[in-house]
């Protein structure tokens, strides 16, 4: 739905981690409880109280640099900066004095006397932190004059082609810096130099194009001025309206904002409170939407009745019922399981849902199939056998969780690139990398990262692999026995022991399938096995496999061997191809598969609310693509 | 019979000639056909006698000093004479340089020295000659009692920091050993960055094992196995001096993964440090041996819960450190016996600047200002009144002459507007100008600044460019007024101690100096700073 224009809501710095206390405190006579670890900052704005900040935003570590959030506190000596101070009970803030506002002022003095006058002129005139909170706190005049140092002649980098680097307008915040190290991990920016000499720079002599930089666009979203500018708002201006939607690109599926001005998009912002993205994007998502007035975009309806004929476009009423005539004269001619559709992962649930209802109500007959048939259909078939549900076990949340990660056949960094943001996240903090794939995918080593194993295995031995790992973890007892008796079928389960026990599935054995030497094995092995919480993240290296399914399956018996099931920090991860490759699996777009993953064989299923579906062909589904 | 003469090895007195010295004084032995043998410990640090040349004859250290080149031939016609010819320290008396048995020189003799009690008196290198004047007693005690009786000995010693903030040295053992960690750290602020102030270089090339042993005493304390010595890289022979003696202590299981056999585990690797004057702020340090910028930290989280490596860490100057042998070693109440007020122990203040008796002047706290400028220092060399001291480096306030009689004690400076810090004192004659100098503290922050905090990236620049604009007489008061605006939103608005305390200078300038800032003397009030 398109709505006005409005900057998302920033709390200031981070929701603490869950589990602390409540902490009761009081900020200019508002009450307001909090969990422990909560900023006085984060505490105020919560209390429906604004404290002029620069360098924070709650995407960021609080950082304490800007000093306009001073406040005082009842007890406590000098005005310290509420970004960085800790709520504590009973603490009583106040945030605005005549001492606060003279101090406020003062530095937003100090920052102007090096910044350049030319608001009106300015990309991001009206739509800039520092301009708003200049504002706010009252700045009148500056005493210091324009005569003096500054950087107002700083050149500009607009080597990058999605933004431009000002430097001139640069507050030196490092909330550019921050957003590269701490959300991206691309590490590509820095602050060099001490003083008034500190800039933001690539710590090389490269400009950012050349740089490590990865056009993320982080922290030119982080950025409070117009130093760091999209030069799509420079060109166009700031958006008027926005609308909510999903990227298209990858499996991730980050949520963004599509801001416009009139019918132009001028910027897509990812939004906070997306799930799959909480406010990060890559360049695709991000920069890459020239797609949308793209000149080969389609954006009528068109027919054509033979493949050698131009398209012509129509009103819909005209391409519809073209296309149902058609239709229904094939199915004339050749018969009712002569038509049959194919539904998109990119495509929303309500949308897969009723292109299969189409083909099974209007057509009669269960010709639908997916896209996902080519790149997770091993996933949806064996974890439905194993788990008992054709998904994933965690939200992409539950990385920052985990102790041991596991990745077997993805190479998350340029394929889920929001996701391997959050993962290198969890990896900078300490957890350790297991990475199973023929290929030195970039996580293998990168910036404070570095893979603790990497077995290098032949293409095609996934399997072998998989059991041999396993193979070590019960050959040397590392098994949750608990997790076993509680949660798994025990004759499964012998039958599975007794099974991978067997010595063509030691890791000597798999050494020669697979290339990897057997004590590199058995040291993964014991490292997965050992860890408090263990996450296994697979993509199209190990779906995209004629053993597909059973290397998902392979998967889902360690995780469960070694209870790395059912809470957060663990679990069968598979990193999809597209958006919304579960919703339209979910929906029934499987030719033997019904809406809720109800076989087509079950008498019971059809006999309910699904009445519209096909009888006559129920007991043979035909596959389209192996017709 | 070998005659032993002593010249130390220290990089004040190699910078005022000694290596040449001890050179000359060696060729002229040989010339003269005696032997002597040349001994390079540290030095007793009477800078202003470097060159200092000490003679041992019958268990007595006859010093000269300070000897220059033209000096030696006739000082080893004394010292060294030809063919032998017996030495006759009656005859010494004679020679101008003359400063008599050194262990009775009144600069020595009137302090009381804990820290510097082996300086010059041994070979720094010489665990053994270490251990003869009473070192690794302290750490005998701690190994043999255990972390909790170590920080309960500190903490009642009333050792407070000695690198700036005076914080309860104690208290941070405490904290430390509470700390949850896999890894915890003891890290030795040696950046000795503070204008005027060279204890902890001086204590680092004389008696090396001394901060080895405070280090491990720390380290017993708070159950951390691993320090970190961060050294200004200024000080090129302290690093090598240190160094070697790292490896000493190695060698002689001091260091290592069982501390003289005990089941503790402790080794130091020294850091030289990046070079600005913030490095030796404790969280830019931090930064700084971890790799990074030397940025200032926010605080919380405290270094001794969230230090280097995100482990507790246990921060504290080389003194504070080295302080802790002797309270082991003697008792935490006969440290807390020297002393005044809140600040007890004794205090190694280094007086320099324009002073006549330039060195460090180890005494208990409580002894006044002018008694260590006056009586110590012999007033300026300049031999012109005293117009103003800057005590406690270079974010110090500037102490007019009605100041001279507060009592050296961290309480006493503090009401009278000044900072004892770590201990410097840099004396400056009536000929200064203090508007320069007050210029040169805003120009100093602006060139040592991290720059992570606006008040002081940008102000102290701001600070420069009001105070040259001062100098041209426009504007004065409405200039005045601004350079005090900016000095409030320093103090309160900086991130840390030197944007915050830079105005400390700058202000106290103005006070004692307004004359020189082109305003009537006594206009300004000492209040107003
Ligand atoms: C700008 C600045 C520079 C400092 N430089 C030094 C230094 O060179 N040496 C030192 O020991 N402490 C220095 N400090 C103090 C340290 O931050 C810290 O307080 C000290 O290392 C703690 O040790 P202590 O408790 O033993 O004094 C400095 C502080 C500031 C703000
Ligand atoms: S665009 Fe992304 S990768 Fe490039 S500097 Fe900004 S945050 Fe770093
Ligand atoms: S470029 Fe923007 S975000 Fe980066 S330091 Fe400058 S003002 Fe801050
Ligand atoms: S990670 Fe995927 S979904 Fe997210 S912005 Fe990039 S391409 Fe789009
Ligand atoms: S006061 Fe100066 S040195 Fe300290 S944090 Fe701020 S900029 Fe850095
Ligand atoms: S917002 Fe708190 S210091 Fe910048």
């Amino acid at each position: 739905m398109l709505k006005m224009y409005q900057p998302q809501a920033d709390f200031g710095t981070p929701l603490p981690k869950a589990g602390g206390a409540q902490v009761a405190l009081t900020i200019d006579g508002v009450r307001v409880d909090v969990a422990e670890g909560t900023s006085v900052m984060r505490a105020a704005v919560m209390a429906g109280v604004r404290i002029p900040k620069l360098c924070a935003t709650d995407r960021l570590d609080a950082y304490g640099s800007c000093r306009m959030c001073l406040v005082e506190i009842e007890g406590r000596k000098g005005t310290p900066a509420s970004c960085t101070t800790p709520a504590q009970p009973g603490m009583v803030v106040t945030t605005q004095t005549d001492r606060l506002q003279r101090l406020r002022r003062n530095v937003m003095e100090l920052y102007i006397s090096d910044h350049p006058l030319d608001c009106l002129t300015c990309p991001t005139n009206g739509d800039c932190e520092l301009q708003d909170t200049a504002g706010e706190v009252g700045l009148r005049e500056v005493r210091y004059g324009f005569e003096g140092e500054s950087h107002t002649r700083a050149v500009l980098d607009d080597s990058n082609p999605y933004f431009a680097f000002d430097a001139s307008k640069c507050i030196v915040c490092s909330r550019c810096v921050r957003a590269c190290d701490e959300i991206q991990g691309t590490l590509a920016i820095t602050i060099e130099g001490r003083g008034f000499d500190a800039k933001v720079g690539t710590g090389t002599s490269f400009d950012f194009l050349n740089s490590e930089c990865v056009s993320c666009g982080a922290c030119v979203d982080v950025c409070p001025t117009a130093s760091l500018t999209e030069k799509s708002i420079i060109k166009l201006g700031t958006p008027r309206s926005e609308t909510t939607t999903t990227c298209a690109y990858c499996g991730v599926g980050c949520t963004f904002k599509v801001q416009t001005s009139g019918s132009e998009v001028v910027r897509m912002v990812p939004l906070k409170d997306g799930k799959a993205n909480e406010g990060h994007a890559c360049v695709k998502g991000r920069f890459a939407f020239g797609y949308a007035t793209h000149a080969d975009r389609i954006t009528q309806p068109m027919i054509r009745s033979s493949i050698d004929e131009p398209w012509k476009s129509v009103s819909w009423t005209e391409a519809t019922s073209f296309a149902a005539d058609a239709i229904r004269h094939a199915q004339q001619q050749h018969g009712i399981k002569s038509v049959g559709a194919i539904t998109s992962s990119r495509c929303s649930n309500e949308e897969t849902y009723l292109v299969q209802k189409l083909v099974r109500a209007a057509f009669g007959n269960n010709n639908v199939d997916t896209c996902a048939r080519v790149c997770h259909s091993p996933t949806g078939y064996g974890l439905k056998t194993t788990l008992g549900e054709s998904a994933g076990t965690q939200a992409f949340t539950s990385v920052a969780k985990a102790d041991v990660i596991m990745v077997i056949g993805a190479n998350p960094t340029d394929a889920h690139p929001v996701f391997a943001s959050r993962m290198k996240r969890r990896l900078r903090e300490g957890a350790k990398l297991i990475v199973l794939d023929p290929r030195r995918i970039d996580l293998i080593r990168t910036p404070h990262i570095q893979a603790s194993c990497h077995l290098q295995l032949q293409p095609g031995s996934n399997v072998a692999m998989i059991n041999a790992l396993a193979h070590v973890v019960i050959a040397e007892g590392l098994e949750d026995q608990a997790f076993i008796s509680n949660r798994c079928e025990g004759d499964a389960y012998a039958r599975w022991r007794e099974f991978i026990l067997q010595e063509v599935n030691s890791p000597e054995a798999a050494q020669a399938h697979t290339g990897v030497p057997a004590d590199q094995i058995r040291e993964a092995a014991r490292l997965y096995a050992g860890a408090a919480n263990a996450a296994i993240y697979y993509g199209l290296g190990v779906t995209e496999h004629s053993q597909g399914s059973t290397m998902v399956m392979g998967i889902a018996n360690l995780a469960m061997a070694t209870g790395n099931l059912g809470r957060e920090g663990v679990g069968v991860n598979p990193l999809r191809g597209q958006n919304n490759v579960q919703g339209s699996c979910d929906m029934g777009s499987f030719p033997h598969e019904l809406p809720g993953y109800r076989h087509l064989s079950d008498a019971a299923t059809r006999a309910g609310r699904l009445s519209w579906i096909p009888t006559p062909a129920i007991a043979s589904p035909i596959c389209l693509m192996r017709r | 019979m070998t005659t032993t003469i002593f010249i130390a090895r220290d990089s004040t007195a190699i910078a005022v000639g000694a290596d040449g010295i001890a050179a000359q004084i060696s060729a002229q032995c040989d010339q003269n056909q005696h032997p002597v043998q040349i001994a390079r410990p540290g030095s007793r640090g009477m800078y202003w006698a470097e060159p200092l040349v000490e003679v041992e004859i019958n268990g007595v250290r006859h010093g000269f000093g300070p000897v220059t080149s033209d000096a030696v031939a006739g000082l080893c016609d004394l010292i060294c004479p030809l063919d032998r010819a017996p030495i006759d320290p009656k005859v010494f008396k004679q020679h101008p340089l003359y400063l008599g048995d050194l262990s009775h020189h009144a600069y020595l003799a009137a302090q009381q020295r804990l820290l510097f009690a082996r300086a010059g008196l041994i070979d720094a290198l010489d665990l053994t000659q270490y251990e003869r004047l009473g070192g690794l007693r302290g750490l005998r005690r701690a190994l043999a009692s255990n972390s909790q009786s170590i920080i309960d000995q500190i903490t009642e010693s009333g050792l407070r920091g000695r690198g700036g903030a005076a914080f309860p040295a104690g208290i941070k053992l405490k904290a430390a050993a509470e700390a949850e960690g896999v890894n915890k750290y003891i890290v030795c602020n040696a950046d000795e960055g503070d204008s005027g102030t060279f204890a902890d270089r001086l204590l680092m090339e004389a008696d090396p094992f001394q901060i080895i042993e405070g280090m491990l005493i720390a380290a017993l304390a708070t159950g951390a196995t691993r320090g970190y010595v961060y050294l200004r890289s200024e000080y090129p022979l302290t690093a090598s001096l240190f160094g070697q003696a790292l490896v000493l202590a190695r060698e002689h299981g001091l260091l290592g993964p069982s501390i003289y056999g005990s089941s503790h585990s402790f080794d130091i690797e020294l850091r030289i440090g990046a070079g600005a004057y913030i490095c030796g702020e404790e969280t830019s340090l931090l930064e700084s041996i971890e790799g990074r910028r030397p940025e200032v930290r926010s605080k919380p989280p405290l270094p001794v819960h969230h230090g280097l490596f995100n482990s507790p860490t246990v921060i504290n100057n080389v003194l504070t450190l080295a302080s802790m042998t002797s309270i082991m070693a003697e008792g935490a109440q006969a440290y807390h016996d020297l002393g005044a007020g809140t600040s007890r122990g004794t205090q190694p203040f280094q007086l320099a600047g324009n002073i006549r008796f330039g060195g460090v002047v180890e005494v208990p706290f409580g002894v006044s200002l002018r008694t260590l400028i006056e009586e110590f220092g012999g007033g300026t060399a300049s031999g012109r009144p005293i117009k103003a001291v800057q005590t406690g480096g270079p974010l110090g306030k500037y102490l007019g002459v009605r100041q001279l009689d507060v009592p050296m004690t961290y309480e006493d400076l503090a009401s009278a507007g000044g900072l004892l810090g770590h201990g410097g004192i840099v004396v400056f004659d009536d000929s200064v100008d203090m508007a320069q100098q007050a210029r040169f503290a805003m120009a100093f922050c602006a060139a040592e600044s991290c720059g992570k905090c606006t008040p002081c990236r940008i102000g102290s620049v701001r600070g420069v460019e009001i105070l040259d604009r001062i100098k041209t007489g426009k504007n004065l008061e409405k200039e005045i007024k601004l350079l005090d605006e900016l000095c409030v939103t320093m103090t309160d608005a900086s991130l840390c101690a030197m944007g915050s305390m830079t105005p400390n200078p700058v202000l106290s300038a103005l006070t004692i100096g307004p004359e020189d800032f082109g305003l009537p003397a006594g206009s300004r009030h000492p209040t107003e700073s």
